[in-house]
Parts: C-alpha cells; structure tokens; sequence
C-alpha cells in the first residue's frame, strides 16, 4: 500500500489540477465588475495561502515531537513541511501581490494576511536556512525553531491584525456564485492533494537519504567501505 | 560515566547542604555572568558604542529640510536595541564557549530552567543598560518632550528588552554547537521577534506623538506582557530539550 501512496496521489493531483485548470479558465464565469481575469488567481492563491498556514503547524507539531522523542523521523516531516512552506509562501506572495496590484492598484500593502503570510514565510525561509548552513547539531535548532514559529503565528496575526491599515472586502471566498464556488473547492482539494503528495515524497526522500547515510556510516565502522 | 557522576555529586550536595532555592540558582547564575562581564566591561562598551553608532547614522539618514523626523524614532530605537542584542548575545555565548564552560554549568547540579533563567536575566540587565544609555541619547538628538510618557515609555522598552533576552537566549544557547552561527543567530531570532519589535514601535510611536495616545500604547504594553509571558513558557518548555550536550 505505502509503495502506491505517491504514484496514486500523483495521479489524483494530475487529474484535479487539469479538472481545475479547464474549469478555471472555460467553466468559471468570469467576475466582471472589477478584476476581470486577474480574479482566477484566487483559485491557486486562497488555497496556497491555507497549505503555508497548515504547513507551519505540519512543521511545528513534528518538531515539537522529535524535540520530546528524538525519534529522526519527525524531523525528516519537519524538514519537508518547512521546505514546502517555503514554495507555497512564494506562490503566495506572487500571486497576492498581483492581486493587489489588480484589485488596490498597488504591489504590495501592509494588509494583514499578505503581512502575516510575509512573516510566516521569513521563519520559514529562516528554518532552512539553518538547515543548509547549521551543519551537524542544526536538526535541534531549526525544530526549535520550529516550535517557536508556530506560537508566533497568533501573534503575529493579531499584531498585524491592530495594526490596523487598509483592509479589503472580508471575505472574498463566500462571495463566490455558481460555477466559481466549485472550481474553488475543486482547486482548494488538488492543492491540498498536492501538498500531502510533495509532503510525502520529500519525507520518503528523506528518510532513504538517512537511512542510506547510516548505513554507510555502519559500512565504514565495519571496515567493508573505502571511505 | 559522567551522568552517574553527576547524579551521586548532585546527590552528595543534597545531603550535604541545605536546598538551594530555585531562585538562589538563578541570581547565581546570573551574577556569575554579570561578574564577568563586569571585569572586562567588553560586551556592554561595545554594545552600548555599537547602538549609539546605529543611532547616529538612523539620525543622519531622517533629517529632511534641515529638520528631524520624530516619527523615525520608535524605529530607530528598537532597531538599535535589536542590532545590539544580537551583538551581546552572540559574545556572551561565544565567551562560553571559548572556556568550554557551558558544559561545566550544564554538568552542575543546578536545574537547566535556573541555569536558562539565570543566563536570559543577566542578558536582559546588559540590554536594558544598553536601552538606558540610547534613550536619553536619541531623546537629545531628536529634542523630545518626554513629559508625563516616560513612565510608560520605560516600562515599554523593558517588556521589549525581557522579550529580546528569552527568546534571543534560547537561539543563542542552541547555536552555540552549529556552523555559521554568528550569521545565523540574526537569521532565526528576527522573524520570531517580529510581533515584539511591532508592538514596541507602535506603543513607543504613540507615546512620543503630540498629544500621546495612551490608550494605543497600553493596548500594545499588554500585547508585550502577552508576548513576553508566551515566549517564557516556550522557552522553559523548550530549553531543556535544545541544549542537550
């Protein structure tokens, strides 16, 4: 079963995002009062948005875990969900800065989400940061790092929140009619399939990569390996 | 072994002497430091010369029409206070690290909470002298009316000085056994300070403005207690687990 997790996930998102695209750009109406094409960015921004929030738990919570336990393979979920928050973040802000730029005419606000998003996705840039330069002993760091990532996100949200500056229409998602509201959900399910096929993946990855360095590390204890 | 030996040693001095409270531990870890520190005066001269620099050139960069903005104050404060905080953090590690010492009060009988605790107090009074010497400096520079806020406006900055001392020692301490770690103390300790740094230029802006909003800057003194008091708990939580040699 675990061996045909990644091929058939891989399948499932293949199909949705083609399902999604052709819905986005032929099925959905388009929204003609104001944004006219650039509101189909919605379709991947929202749902990005949801997969960095949800990764920083699903980096936060592992890492929370392997500090407790020691047990590598929370560290190996860890390292891929912060890795993935880092490109999720990306799209995220790209996509939120056009939209911006459609909808307030200007690329960038401080509006709380997009500030709360920029924020999350720095610690998040700055988790593997440590990972790739800290060297040995970076695994504990970044998890506390982690750890602490995730306590910060409610304050940061509200901070941001008080902050108080230009604010946009509450809710755009429930706004939506007709054929947008299930390309949107439609969307919003391929992404989070997406999510969990790179998420597994990267730990499956991750964990051959350890594995093959302990035994490795076995091989030259035992003298059977030139090192 | 070395944990028998400190088990039967942490034993013997529990036999022997009467218990040390928790505080005692804490004030002696912190006096250990500040005992070094006031010896060769090194992290608190150069902090303090360090941020006072950082004053001055935010001072040069904000005057326009031959006038100084007031509204960069907030910001340049706390960006100084930031700077020179991980300036102290890292030396005040790297000292221990030098001596090999962190694994000597690791290996003492005192608690890891004391020892933490201890180390976090002792950062937090070097911060907060580097404070009192930059506020009455950009006060001077920027000929601010502090009047009735610097009550307020203390009690500010110390929350933010707290809240960079917790966090910045437990990052600090962790990257004591890692590669690159003078470039990568600023690179983890800033994000997670963000909501600290917001709060504090917020309350400080709206204590400096004319007529100063109180009600803002309680609103953002209470978001600091929050802060301070969250990052504490996680700190405790967390310390023991990170610093394991």
């Amino acid at each position: 079963m675990k061996r045909y997790l990644v091929p058939l996930l891989a399948v499932l998102v293949a199909c949705g995002l083609a399902w999604s695209i052709y819905n986005i750009f032929y099925v959905a109406e388009l929204e003609a009062t104001q944004l006219y094409w650039n509101q189909k960015i919605l379709y991947f921004h929202v749902p990005f948005a949801f997969m960095l929030f949800a990764a920083v738990f699903a980096c936060g919570i592992p890492a929370g875990i392997y500090l407790k336990t020691r047990n590598p393979r929370f560290d190996d979920i860890a390292n891929a969900a912060a890795e993935l928050a880092v490109v999720f973040g990306a799209v995220v802000l790209i996509t939120g800065s056009v939209w911006g730029r459609a909808a307030w005419g200007v690329w960038w606000t401080w509006e709380m989400r997009l500030t709360t998003s920029l924020l999350l996705w720095l610690v998040m840039v700055g988790y593997v940061l440590v990972r790739r330069f800290g060297g040995a002993g970076a695994e504990r760091l970044s998890a506390g790092l982690a750890v602490f990532a995730m306590i910060d996100v409610p304050l940061v949200y509200f901070s941001v929140k008080f902050w108080n500056f230009l604010h946009p229409k509450a809710e755009v998602a429930s706004t939506l009619v007709g054929t947008m509201k299930t390309t949107f959900r439609m969307s919003s399910l391929t992404m989070i399939g997406l999510f969990l096929l790179l998420l597994v993946a990267r730990v499956a990855q991750a964990r051959g990569e350890r594995q093959l360095r302990e035994l490795r590390e076995r091989g030259l204890d035992a003298g059977i390996l030139e090192p | 072994m070395p944990s028998e030996a400190v088990g039967c040693a942490a034993s013997a001095a529990r036999r022997t002497t009467a218990p040390v409270s928790f505080f005692r531990l804490v004030a002696t870890v912190a006096g250990k430091d500040l005992r070094v520190e006031l010896r060769s005066r090194e992290i608190l001269y150069t902090m303090a010369f360090f941020a006072v620099t950082v004053v001055v050139i935010f001072s040069f960069a904000f005057i326009s029409d031959k006038r100084v903005i007031v509204e960069a104050v907030p910001g340049i404060v706390w960006g100084a206070l930031a700077f020179a905080g991980t300036l102290g953090l890292g030396r005040a590690f790297d000292r221990e690290r030098e001596g090999d010492t962190m694994r000597a009060l690791l290996l003492s009988p005192a608690p890891r909470l004391a020892i933490f605790l201890g180390k976090s107090l002792a950062m937090a009074v070097l911060i907060a002298v580097v404070a009192i010497v930059i506020a009455p400096v950009t006060a001077l520079l920027y000929n601010l009316e502090l009047g009735a806020s610097w009550g307020p406006l203390a009690l500010t900055l110390g929350l933010g000085v707290v809240g960079i001392a917790v966090v910045g020692t437990v990052f600090a301490a962790m990257l004591l056994r890692v590669r690159s770690r003078d470039v990568l103390l600023p690179v983890v300790l800033y994000p997670i300070l963000i909501p600290l740094f917001l709060a504090g230029t917020r309350a400080t802006g709206a204590l400096l403005a004319t007529p100063a909003s109180t009600d803002e800057a309680w609103f953002w003194i209470q978001f600091l207690v929050v802060y301070d008091a969250l990052f504490v708990v996680t700190a405790l939580w967390t310390f023991e687990a990170l610093v394991i040699e």
